[in-house]
């Protein structure tokens, strides 16, 4: 579980919006073929952070890395330009169009000789590319020409993943990719994950279901009211853990994986008077 | 489409309208819940061909079947930028006042100001495209309903319709390049010379397809299907030519109806523009994150529209010797929107095509012909064609409910 170099590194991060402070300081980094869970309650942040590296929202102050150079991201574009891409809950798929076609939307295959003048649709080369890129991931869907409206919820998702791959990203942003999935189709998606991390992609999972976020994440970062409220190993920590740093009953806004023992027994046992 | 257990990842073959369907009550499932709404159509103009057949045996005569050709063409050519304009899930209520004035601006070019009719014709085009363009502007820069910019357009252009015929209200065009349009009948030869063109160029393309996928290792290499349609379509060819020169010959106009769908339905199906239609009609959000300009997506459409509605009001023009302050005007927007809705164009946007817009104009244009030989009187017309509307918004309602209850499941 050593990832390597840091891919996109961010420090002390602000955002400010009136009175709110949505981020306060924060440092978060993601290395190359390495899962990051982000967690927290409703408006801890989570979703101003990813706004933040995907140019949607500019910082108040902070640091962005990138590959290890400074980067200034103030527009989704320039995200997109570095290689960072975000996969929204709300997916912005075309259900009245086939698989192909949303995954080539606005980048679409043209044909060479006469059809160039009307920028005549490639369907053979897109369809070829959709098939492998799909069977690279181990993604099956019945057919690559059905409407996209047709399928699960789970095969949405990943249709979704699969689009944001075909700009070759760095690292791959998820919001909530298994909220409203069944357990089947949440496994599906689970496993495209992976497969992201196989192929060396940094990849940031928003999540609210903590048992996703064990399965498929090396790191778990929790945000509580725009702070850093810890960072773990997902192999060294409990969910007690967890949920007690995203509820801040444990005490310990701020702490990071190295908390010790007793520290954590203490945040168990609060955590479960919080439940109770 | 629902649950086909394909191999994975194994695509389809034909298409993306392919017709081949494997499971009869599948099959049959799928014509009721709109997929195939285009065989639902063609099922539909038999069962009126046969009523209107059986209690007037001039309906399928030859002479009839070219005079509702010709009956057809106005409204099928504005319908094909409907098509479009529906496409985007939005609506233009000009278009029949734009095609009067389309009419009306060719007719006073050329009679009055002596222009070229071809120059003539031209300027018409443009006019409505620049009025397509100007609404198109307002609704997608303004955010206002498209709805309300066109039928502001509607009262502009009726206006503007009045305005260019002046005092006389009404102007006979007598050039014979103008009239020709729509009263031109090719010889016996020549007709079939069109029509094997047609069949070999048809022939050409799918055979070029086919071949392009097969090599590419997609899709079934069973060329079945493909020979199958083919010669369902040449079938088609040679019996409308058969019939057609059984009368007076091949008119002008149907090859200018033809024309303008399939280079319309070519556009807009395996074009990238026309990919981008679709998906501005279908979640513009999505379309906006992927890169897509949508608002020049949404002004080149009602541009389209304009340009064809012109387009109609030269035929109509042409067609009737003259224009009037009636030009354009009665029930023929209305009939050119309710015909592509009717053979299955959505009115929610995103689904349909160009072929809706010829279908839809057949069905209207049959009912309204048939009624006519049979002596029926005007409100008798309009009462059983706002209910065939009906039932076929009422069908693209269901259907869409059908495919959001599959989608989510």
């Amino acid at each position: 579980m050593s990832p390597g170099r840091p891919l996109l590194e961010l420090e002390g991060i602000s955002k400010r919006f009136g009175p709110v402070r949505a981020l306060d300081r924060v440092d978060f980094a993601v290395g190359a073929g390495e899962v990051v869970g982000l967690v927290g309650d409703n408006g801890a942040g989570k979703s101003t952070l990813v706004k933040v590296i995907a140019g949607i929202n500019s910082l108040d102050a902070g640091t962005i890395r990138f590959e290890g150079k400074e980067v200034s991201i103030n527009r989704p574009q320039d995200a997109t330009d570095l290689g960072i891409a975000t996969v929204y809950q709300d997916l912005a798929l075309c259900d009245n169009l086939d698989v192909v076609a949303n995954l080539f939307l606005g980048r679409e295959q043209t044909l060479g000789g006469p059809g160039i003048l009307t920028r005549q649709l490639d369907e053979v080369d897109m369809e070829n590319r959709t098939a492998e890129l799909l069977s690279n991931l181990a993604v099956t869907i019945p057919s690559l020409r059905s409407e996209v409206g047709t399928l699960s919820g789970g095969q949405r998702q990943q249709v979704a993943v699969a689009r944001s791959l075909l700009g070759e990203p760095k690292v791959v942003m998820l919001d909530e990719p298994t909220a409203a999935l069944g357990v089947p189709q949440t496994k599906q998606v689970l496993a495209l994950i992976s497969k992201l991390r196989d192929r060396d992609l940094g990849v940031v999972v928003i999540s609210h279901n903590l048992a996703d976020v064990f399965e498929v994440a090396d790191r778990i970062f929790v945000l509580r009211l725009g702070r850093p409220a810890g960072d773990f190993s997902s192999t060294e920590v409990t969910e007690e853990h967890v949920v007690a740093a995203i509820t801040g009953l444990g005490d310990n806004v701020g702490a990071r994986a190295e908390v010790a023992e007793d520290d954590a027994e203490a945040a168990d046992r609060d955590s479960e008077g919080g439940k109770a | 489409m629902s649950a086909t257990p394909a191999a994975p990842t194994s695509p389809q073959a034909g298409g993306p309208e392919e017709k081949a369907a494997f499971d009869p009550r599948q099959a049959v499932r799928r014509i009721v819940q709109g997929d195939l709404s285009s065989v639902r159509v063609i099922l539909g103009l038999i069962v009126i061909a046969i009523i209107f057949q059986v209690q007037e045996s001039r309906f399928l005569s030859a002479e009839n079947l070219t005079n509702l050709m010709l009956q057809i063409t106005t409204i099928g050519l504005i319908s094909v930028g409907i098509v479009y304009v529906l496409l985007l899930g939005e609506i233009d209520l000009s278009v029949g006042a734009v095609s009067g004035l389309g009419g009306a601006v060719m007719v006073v070019l050329n009679v009055k100001h002596g222009w070229n009719p071809y120059l003539a014709i031209a300027a018409a085009i443009a006019v409505g495209a620049a009025i397509g363009c100007a609404q198109g502007f307002l609704f997608s820069k303004f955010v206002i309903p498209s709805f309300v910019v066109t039928l502001a357009g509607l009262l502009t252009w009726q206006g503007a319709l009045l305005q260019v015929l002046g005092k006389t209200g009404s102007l006979n065009v007598t050039d014979p390049k103008i009239t020709g349009l729509a009263n031109i009948f090719y010889s016996d030869t020549t007709g079939w010379i069109i029509a094997v063109v047609c069949i070999v160029a048809y022939g050409l393309v799918i055979a070029i397809g086919f071949r392009r996928r097969v090599a590419a290792g997609l899709g079934e290499s069973n060329p079945l299907p493909q020979i199958a349609r083919f010669v369902l379509v040449a079938a088609i060819v040679i019996a409308a030519t058969a019939i057609l020169n059984s009368d007076r010959g091949v008119p002008l106009a149907v090859l200018i109806l033809l024309g303008f769908v399939i280079g319309m339905e070519y556009i807009v199906q395996t074009t990238t523009f026309g990919r981008h239609v679709f998906a501005v009609g279908g979640n513009d959000e999505a379309a906006r994150r992927a890169g897509i300009r949508v608002n020049g997506v949404r002004i080149a459409v009602f541009s389209i529209a304009g340009a064809m509605a012109a387009v109609g009001g030269v035929m109509a023009a042409s067609r009737l010797f003259a224009v009037n302050q009636n030009s354009g005007g009665n029930e023929l927007l209305l009939l050119a929107i309710a015909g592509p809705v009717i053979a299955g164009t959505s009115l929610f946007g995103g689904r349909g095509s160009v072929w809706t817009a010829l279908l839809g104009a057949l069905v209207i244009g049959s009912i309204s012909n048939g009624m006519d030989l049979l002596g029926l009187a005007s409100p008798i017309k309009y009462m059983v064609t706002g209910g065939v509307l009906l039932l076929a918004v009422l069908v693209d309602a269901v259907a869409k409910q059908q495919r959001q209850t599959r989608g989510r499941a």
